[in-house]
């Protein structure tokens, strides 16, 4: 049960939250122009990395608000938080 | 048989207080501070049960948690029998009963014991390779294997007890309260850290509080004086709660750990009622100190197991603790110098003891020479080549032993003896360590597997962290303790320590007998009778993870986990294989480090607090009506309002016509409502459903469709234009949540750019659904002001207004095909909106309806349910809905997966209406479609998703999704149910009302 330092709200249990999968996929801004490949590229291939993969999480359960969190799966050390739109850190 | 073998006071136990309790339906006598174990072994009672394969008599082995023979069933036959607990763990109380498990018909005389004489046909995967084949004698070999092999039973009525979970945060838990923890626990608190320390015994100190070796002190005391000082002072240190009775289960990521307070099952019956009886602690500690000691290990010779054999440390924990003797004709066998400690200690009590077996070539420690001195007959470089005593020990074989210790040399000597100690040395219990995703290094010295790599802030101190003699573990644990807290100074600074230095050790993971191994018995995994013959064989037929040896074995995987014999079988495989056992690794300890109750990790969540249920504003009414409920989510919602007994089809055709023909009134308060407000609404609800909303002017209300990014249905509902920047949202009952959440989502991650705010509002609004030809009649009624006429209230819009005083809010929309009002008003006049209606509707027969009704009446018109008539594969071409897909959009969710190759393929299932040719024959809603009967196989075209008898149209209709249906319509197929075949032909699936006249009758 990881400990998530809400950047909104600071540290919660692991239970208010909700995984959202891979971050920085960018939605498409223009979907129709693309071809089915690219949509599918898109639309369904994630990584599941085995080291440090980058994630989203909501606080569901509390502020609702979306962030971004660097994971190292291998071991669950969660090394980085930032909020939507921010950069990650650099490695 | 039966004398008694209290041999003198102890402390711990209160001879005062006398206690009865039954085993194996006899009764006993023990006093208060027994384990169910000491109270037995006071009375002579070795055998406590059978070995799991070959039913082999088993005694009590250890004094703790890691006891692998005697497991009992606790007061068995009632509603708080508790099968697979451990008799060492068993704190006696009057009018305890427990009996032995795996045994049948007795203890004494056990016809699974057989196989005991059958062994040489029980190897290593012996189930895998036995009753794997025929598979049709698998019923057989079932009942043989479930009737002799027992693993308690669970109770048959429902648990009495209560249970409780409980949250608690700490700057440092200490786990385990031996002398580390006791000292740990000590300093974090006096350094103002709120610290936890938590102990699985009754009592703190561990060993050390019955340690007897005179040769070692702490500042000129005994060690065993010298800690029950310290203990006595942390009652007066605040910032410090200690937690008895109390076992660590868990230890998960980030120092969150589960742990399990026992608070009544050391009481009697009568005191047990109306407490919680066990306690689940969630606890988030910012540091870990883990204190959780070692476990001796035993020595693994040829027949190793009998009643009467015992760790070496238990049987002094017996005597000096519990002060219990054993036996009476005592031997011990060792590879270093604890049972020397054991010997002294039942010397001291004047208690027999026969001669100690030493695998080295000798010893030079204090313990030793006074054990000379005692003129105590010490066997060096000996070795046990066998047992003898079916129910009871009664004599042993010894040898000599090589020099390289692969072989015994030499006459046998033979010693008659009724209880026997084995010292192999101490294994750091670093279960708990492993859990938390640390990981060990094995240390080739000490033969020990020792903390290595942490991955959160813990540090396991005392022997646990591979430090065994006193002034090692002091001095190491003020440096941990300094370094991990921080601080300068500790208490430990200026303890004086003295020991008898001297403690070599000669390992040998499988000690030879005078037989090959292949007609010995050396158990290294008692309770799952695992033998080194097993592993090596197992190696022999090609395994060599360890985690297969393991399965294949089932060595380590008993209730016990294998605590005493794992590190042997990992040196056994070590050894045959010719590698080095850190290469080997060890295998996972899951948690729980010793069994839980499902009580314990259900808590309070039971019966009605077992899930949330939502009840809505009117359902006192719909309770006082005597409505069926039905579970949507986690609302509970009217199902169908029987009268006069009637059957649920009775009802609902009563209710679906009267909706039709006079007026219906539905509870549509759980229908999902999300608020939507800012200058960017209207393009905000332009990407997240398919048709276009710009144009719709305000007091207009649209039906809309959401999809996933993959084209395929989400959720639907109707949507209404209150302001210019103001909207309601409705979402399916279901959905609620997960819409708001996907389009929370998108506005923070995908379109910040938007000015849009979303609140649920479901639960602040209740909403009645009034249907019907005479619907108008009765809002007229209730609310005489308002122009309900065509011009001014047509179908799809909205209206706010007053009843009474109560401000509402009208909505002209229709999921029935009737004539319809969705009445919103603030959810406490729920009810209230909720009697007007009925009593207004009174002279025109108004019939409440609930989902069931809804259902029918919806599939008459051919309206999806999302969830039902869809499954996450459907797209709205699918539905035969093109005409709510906008095709001017440039975008919206899902739109691109429209025109991928796989959606726009003409043989997608598609959604369909199916009419039987025999009107009274109601399909089966699941049932498979088929196109043809006399083939085999034969393709499935599809399911039937949605099915009724309507008594609007006197016959049988369904909804179906069927491949390629669109094109097919008029085509007869086929239903093939269990005992027969239904005709059908697929149909428009709009079957009643198709020019939708009756919305505006
Ligand atoms: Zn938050």
């Amino acid at each position: 049960m990881f400990l998530i330092n809400c950047p909104y709200c600071g540290e919660r249990d692991q239970q208010e939250f909700k995984a959202g999968g891979e971050a920085h996929i960018e939605r498409p801004k223009q979907p129709t122009e693309l071809s089915d490949d690219e949509w599918a590229e898109y639309l369904f291939m994630r990584k599941n990395i085995k080291g440090v993969q980058f994630e989203r999480w909501n606080h569901a359960h509390g502020c609702r608000k979306w962030f971004n969190m660097v994971r190292d799966t291998s071991n669950d050390e969660i090394k980085a938080i930032y909020k939507m739109g921010e950069k990650p850190p650099a490695q | 048989m039966n004398k008694n073998l209290r041999v003198k006071s102890s402390e711990y136990i209160d001879e005062t207080n006398r206690i009865s309790f039954k085993f194996n339906g006899k009764t006993y006598h023990g006093f208060k501070g027994d384990t169910l174990a000491s109270a037995l072994l006071a009375n002579n009672v070795h055998l406590v049960g059978r070995s799991f394969k070959y039913h082999r008599p088993r005694g009590i082995m250890t004094s703790g948690s890691e006891e692998p023979n005697a497991i009992v069933q606790v007061n068995p036959g009632t509603n708080r029998t508790e099968p697979n607990v451990r008799a060492t763990e068993v704190e006696i109380y009057e009018g305890l009963e427990a009996s032995s498990q795996n045994c049948w018909p007795s203890v004494e005389f056990d016809i699974g014991g057989i196989n005991n004489f059958l062994s040489p046909f029980f190897p290593a995967g012996f189930y895998y390779k036995t009753f794997m084949w025929p598979a049709s004698f698998w019923k057989k070999y079932e009942f043989f294997i479930r009737h002799s092999a027992g693993l308690g039973k669970s109770p048959t009525s429902s648990d009495p007890d209560i249970y409780d979970h409980r949250n608690i945060h700490c700057d440092v838990l200490v786990v385990g309260a031996g002398i580390s923890g006791v000292l740990a626990a000590k300093n974090a608190a006096k350094n103002n850290f709120k610290t936890l320390l938590v102990e699985e015994k009754n009592e703190l100190g561990g060993s050390t509080v019955y340690e007897n070796n005179e040769f070692n002190k702490i500042n000129n005391k005994t060690p065993s004086e010298w800690l029950k000082k310290e203990i006595e002072e942390l009652k007066n240190i605040k910032n410090l709660e200690i937690k008895t009775r109390t076992s660590v289960a868990a230890y998960h990521q980030y120092n969150y750990l589960l742990a399990r307070e026992n608070l009544t099952d050391h009481l009697e019956a009568k005191d047990k009622t109306n407490k919680i009886r066990q306690r689940l602690l969630k606890i988030r500690a910012k540091k870990v100190i883990l204190a959780t000691g070692a476990l001796e290990r035993p020595l693994i010779f040829n027949n190793n197991d009998r009643p009467g054999i015992m760790l070496s440390s238990a049987i002094k924990k017996y005597s000096e603790f519990y002060g219990v003797a054993c036996g009476s004709k005592n031997v011990f066998f060792t590879n270093n110098d604890s049972a020397y400690e054991s010997a002294i200690s039942l010397y001291n009590k004047g208690i027999n003891v026969e001669a100690i077996i030493d695998i080295r070539e000798q010893s030079e420690s204090k313990i030793v020479k006074k054990v000379k001195e005692a003129g105590i007959k010490i066997y060096w470089s000996h070795s046990i080549v066998d047992t003898t005593g079916y129910k009871r020990l009664n004599s042993i074989s010894i040898m000599k032993l090589s020099n390289d210790g692969t072989s015994v040399t030499g006459s046998k000597i033979s010693i008659s003896c009724d209880c026997l100690g084995v010292a192999g040395g101490w294994t750091p219990a670093v279960h708990l360590y492993t859990q938390s995703g640390s990981k060990l290094k094995f240390d080739e010295e000490k033969k020990v597997f020792l903390p290595n790599q942490n991955t959160s802030e813990q540090i396991s101190v005392g022997s646990c962290g591979g430090d065994f003699k006193i002034d090692e573990i002091i001095k190491n644990l003020n440096q941990k303790l300094k370094d991990t807290l921080n601080i300068n100074e500790t208490d430990l600074d200026s303890i004086k320590v003295e020991i008898d230095q001297e403690n070599s050790k000669r390992n040998i993971w499988l000690l030879p007998s005078d037989k090959p191994l292949g007609k010995t018995k050396p158990f290294v995994d008692y309770q799952n009778d695992a033998t080194a013959k097993d592993i090596k064989l197992a190696l022999r037929e090609g395994f060599r993870s360890i985690e297969h040896v393991k399965r294949y074995t089932t060595t380590g995987m008993g209730t016990d986990q294998g605590k005493l014999g794992n590190m042997h079988a990992l040196g056994i495989i070590a050894d045959t294989a010719g590698v080095k056992m850190g290469e080997l690794g060890t295998t996972t300890f899951r948690p729980p480090y010793t069994p839980l109750t499902f009580g314990t990790i259900v808590g309070r969540n039971i019966g009605k607090f077992f899930d949330i249920f939502r009840r809505t504003p009117m359902n006192d009414w719909h309770v006082e009506n005597k409505a069926e409920f039905e579970n949507v989510g986690q609302w509970k919602r009217a199902w169908y309002y029987p009268i006069n007994g009637e059957t649920m089809h009775q009802a609902v055709q009563r209710e679906s016509k009267a909706a039709r023909e006079s007026a219906g009134i539905l509870d549509a308060s759980t229908l999902g409502k999300i608020d939507i407000q800012g200058s960017d609404a209207s393009e905000f609800l332009n990407r997240v459903y398919t048709n276009a909303w710009s144009k719709l002017a305000i007091g207009k209300c649209r039906y809309g469709l959401m999809l996933n990014e993959d084209g395929m249905v989400y959720d639907d509902g109707v949507t209404t234009r209150l302001g210019e920047n103001h909207y309601i949202m409705t979402t399916t009952t279901g959905g609620a949540a997960n819409v708001l959440g996907k389009l929370e989502d998108y506005l923070q991650t995908e379109w910040p750019e938007l000015d849009v705010y979303l609140t649920s509002v479901t639960d602040h609004y209740a909403t009645a659904s009034l249907c019907g030809p005479n619907s108008k009649k009765i809002l007229k009624k209730i609310i005489p002001d308002l122009d309900l006429s065509d011009e001014n209230f047509p179908h799809m819009s909205f209206k706010e207004s007053k009843i009474g005083n109560i401000q509402c809010r009208i909505m002209r929309i229709s999921f029935t095909g009737e004539h319809s009002y969705e009445i919103n008003v603030q959810a406490s006049y729920g009810k209230d909106l909720w009697e007007k209606c009925i009593e207004a509707g009174q002279e025109f027969n108004i019939t409440p309806y609930g989902t069931e009704t809804m259902h029918l009446l919806r599939a008459e018109k051919g309206f999806i349910i999302v969830g039902q008539d869809t499954d996450g594969t459907m797209t709205p071409i699918d539905l035969q809905m093109d005409w709510i897909v906008s095709k001017k959009k440039y975008d919206f969710i899902g739109k691109r997966s429209l025109y991928r190759s796989d959606t726009m393929r003409e043989d997608r299932k598609q959604l369909v209406g199916l009419l039987t040719d025999d009107p009274n024959i109601v399909l089966e809603e699941g049932a498979q479609i088929v196109s043809e009967l006399n083939q085999s196989p034969v393709e499935m075209l599809g399911h039937v998703t949605s099915s009724y008898f309507s008594p609007n149209l006197k016959k049988s209709i369904a909804l179906a999704v069927v491949r390629g249906g669109k094109d097919m319509m008029g085509k007869k197929l086929f239903v093939p149910m269990e005992n027969k075949n239904i005709n059908v032909t697929v149909a428009n699936p709009v079957f009643y009302d198709e020019k939708n006249e009756r919305l505006n009758a």
